[in-house]
């Protein structure tokens, strides 16, 4: 039987914009041993709601509760399982790769290239990359720069996603 | 016309139809205060200690379906209440808790009592908010009274900064408020329930189980004449127990860990279990993979996040119990349901409820004295050993009602319960069985129930241990003890040489106690003095009762399933 099975997958929700609702929201993930990949948060067309796509890792049987119990909170306006629907998703990457030689600093803008990233700043011996790929296509490139070069830095924004209009993205 | 949040606070209260505020006072609600002082209709409950103020305010909930309203300071006074808040949070009851804040241009600046509450209690109230614009005041006080009432009912906590106490701000009392995130289910999707009506019909061994959901939603006559109409079988929860009257030849009894064999066998053994206002918990499962292994699985809850956690049902019915069952009756029929009854019955046969013989005072006897005494009795339990007696040997017929601390299992519950349940009550016989230990959590509340006068029956009964622990200890860890005497000595130290019986006193002496209080006091240490005794308690006028009844020290509640076994793995003796 699959309902087993840890999987990713991908809620929208919308929530009253006010103080506390975050805590909340998160509190409930931890408050009951749910497994929190990523959660981003920010306001709508309408200033008094906040739409937050939350990645978790679960069971079919644990995911259904999760999206029930986000349902019984008076400060969640609609959830919306993203799982099996057609979205495009998207996350900010931003790699600062330090201490390089000419060597290596060619290696990062060849990355660059082949991931269809931006090159957003450089130094003498520093390049600044910009990554707007998706959450996995970031894991690659991670992996990538961790095994390419010693002194990195990297900040992740997670993931952000829109259901889309075709039938066919993510 | 603006007016001060204070008076908006009155009106609201006023509205909201409240006759009774729990109450205890403190720097960051002296406004609030002050007004209720002007007010001529509002009853105002002052205990001594804010936990159980929480725990008054629930029995008075408990005992009549409307919204207890507490009132607190910040700081400790906030915190205090947070035992409570989840006790009543677990079992579903309707409760507005105000506390005051410290003024908003304090707040994170670690100011004297100040502690955000709200944070604290994210997690164990329905809903939770600090007003933060002394205009939104009145749509929050609306939004916590209805969101406290509707659904699945639950306690709500309004925090509220001293400076919105004062502040002017429009005057108006909104009628009804719209909360777009908020929609508790007020129908009945007709084909889920006619396929959960199909499936019962189809039934050769049926059993309904109901919970304390049954009881919220007022739906106790529905449910019995629906399952006299169809010939079905009663078990219920601890919290569902009294929703039909017990000695109704269909109620079987309680099941789960303490249940009754005959009630558990039935669950074991039944086709079809039709279970309504319960939300499986694993007191009443046992092991997960062996509840009800022969059954189809009909679950009717009104909240969703209820259906399907615990146990997968084939079944799920998302409505109040009410409407489902009077929706139900119209198309119910009798079931030819005789042989199962008969099974049922011999179970029961084959293992009644009963305590062993013993030579001292029976808990089984208190109990039967009580059902004697107060047929139509609230009986409000503490929790432990005395508990499990009470929900087995209690009796609850029409017009009474059982209230106990069944999710969170608060020690320290009962006798504050009790005094709220009298307060809503005062025609009513309020019986309070409680334990030496939890009676000692909250016993600084016989001053409350003096001050106001609450004619609570208390029936201590006095193992001189923490009870239900050390059955556990006797049962599971080889008479190990630990901690769980009352007495002076701890028995873990008995092995050292000169032990007197002084070294060994049991502390406090009730009767003592009771006196201390202007209470009257009464110690049963044989049967003959049981009926006596509460007879004496019923006819006492204006005061709290205490009866201390001495009962042996190592009784066991029995039936026992261990935690996690399944429901057939009943320790019977």
């Amino acid at each position: 039987m699959d309902s087993g099975k840890l999987k990713n997958r991908w809620i929208a929700l919308y929530v009253e914009n006010q103080v506390g609702v975050l805590a909340k929201v998160s509190g409930l993930f931890s408050g009951k041993s749910y497994n929190l990949q990523s959660l981003t948060v920010g306001t709508t067309e309408h200033e008094d709601i906040s739409r937050m796509t939350i990645g978790v890792s679960s069971d079919d049987i644990t995911f259904e509760q999760i999206k029930k119990q986000l349902n019984t909170m008076v400060e969640v306006i609609k959830v919306v399982d993203l799982t099996d629907t057609p979205i495009h998703m998207k996350e900010v990457l931003f790699a600062k790769i330090k201490k390089v030689t000419p060597e290596e600093k060619a290696e990062a803008y060849r990355i660059a290239q082949a991931y269809e990233i931006q090159v957003i700043d450089t130094d003498l011996d520093s390049v600044l990359l910009e990554s707007t790929l998706t959450e996995r296509r970031n894991n690659d490139l991670c992996s990538l720069l961790r095994r390419t070069f010693k002194h990195i830095d990297i900040v992740r924004g997670g993931a952000v996603a829109i259901e889309g209009l075709s039938t066919s993205c993510r | 016309m603006d007016i001060a949040g204070k008076k908006l606070i009155m009106k609201a209260l006023m509205e909201e139809g409240v006759d009774t505020v729990f109450a205890y006072p403190g720097g960051m609600i002296t406004d609030i205060m002050d007004e209720m002082y002007k007010q001529d209709n509002l009853k105002v409950v002052l205990p001594r200690h804010e936990q159980a103020l929480v725990h008054e305010a629930e029995g008075y909930a408990r005992s009549t379906g409307k919204v207890g309203v507490c009132l607190v300071t910040s700081g400790p006074g906030a915190t205090n209440t947070i035992t409570a808040i989840a006790d009543a949070h677990y079992d579903s009851i309707p409760l507005v808790v105000l506390t005051g804040q410290v003024p908003q241009g304090l707040i994170g600046n670690d100011a004297f009592q100040e502690v955000d509450i709200v944070g604290m209690t994210r997690s164990i109230t329905k809903y939770g908010v600090t007003v933060r614009d002394r205009k939104d005041l009145g749509k929050i006080l609306k939004m916590a009274f209805t969101i406290a009432r509707t659904g699945k009912p639950g306690p709500v906590l309004v925090d509220i900064p001293k400076d919105i106490q004062t502040e002017n701000g429009p005057g108006e009392y909104p009628k009804d408020v719209v909360i777009r995130g908020y929609k508790p289910n007020e129908s009945v999707h007709i084909g889920q329930l006619k396929r959960a009506y199909k499936l019962l019909r189809s039934a050769k061994q049926p059993i309904i189980l109901a919970g304390g959901g049954v009881r919220i939603s007022g739906a106790g006559k529905e449910l019995l004449a629906f399952a006299k109409k169809m010939n079905i079988p009663v078990v219920t929860t601890i919290m569902g127990k009294g929703v039909i009257p017990e000695d109704n030849e269909l109620y079987i009894g309680n099941s789960g860990m303490h249940g009754r064999y005959a009630a558990n066998m039935a669950v074991m053994e039944c086709d079809v279990l039709f279970s309504i206002g319960t939300r499986f918990n694993d007191r009443i499962t046992g092991d997960l993979n062996e509840f009800a292994p022969k059954a189809k699985i009909i679950h009717v809850d009104v909240e969703t996040a209820s259906i399907s956690r615990n146990v997968v049902v084939d079944i799920p019915v998302v409505s109040d119990a009410k409407l489902a069952l009077e929706k139900l009756m119209e198309w119910a029929e009798p079931l030819k349901t005789t042989k199962w009854l008969d099974k049922i019955y011999a179970w029961e046969k084959e293992n009644p409820l009963v305590m062993r013989d013993i030579k001292g005072l029976s808990p089984q006897k208190v109990m039967e004295g009580i059902n004697e005494v107060f047929p139509k009795a609230i009986v409000v339990t503490d929790v432990g050993q005395h508990q499990m007696w009470a929900t087995q040997y209690i009796k609850i017929g029409e017009g009474g009602q059982m209230i106990t601390s069944g999710g969170l299992g608060t020690m320290g519950f009962g006798f504050p319960a009790s005094i709220g349940a009298k307060i809503a009550n005062p025609k009513k016989d309020v019986v309070c069985v409680t334990g030496d230990g939890g009676f000692q959590m909250n016993m600084q509340e016989m001053a409350t129930a003096m001050c106001q006068g609450a004619e609570v029956v208390i029936c201590i009964m006095n193992n001189q241990y923490l009870g239900m622990v050390r059955q556990m200890q006797q049962l599971f860890y080889g008479k190990r003890y630990s901690m769980v005497s009352l007495r002076k000595q701890q028995e873990w130290r008995d092995a050292s040489k000169d032990v007197t019986d002084q070294d060994r006193a049991y502390v406090p002496d009730f009767m003592k106690l009771a006196e201390t209080y202007g209470a009257k006091g009464i110690r049963v240490t044989t049967q003959e003095e049981i009926i006596p005794a509460l007879k004496v308690a019923k006819k006492t006028k204006g005061a709290p009762t205490i009866i201390e009844f001495c009962i042996p020290s190592e009784e066991l509640v029995l039936p026992m399933v261990k935690g996690g076994n399944p429901m057939s793995e009943m320790i019977l003796k």
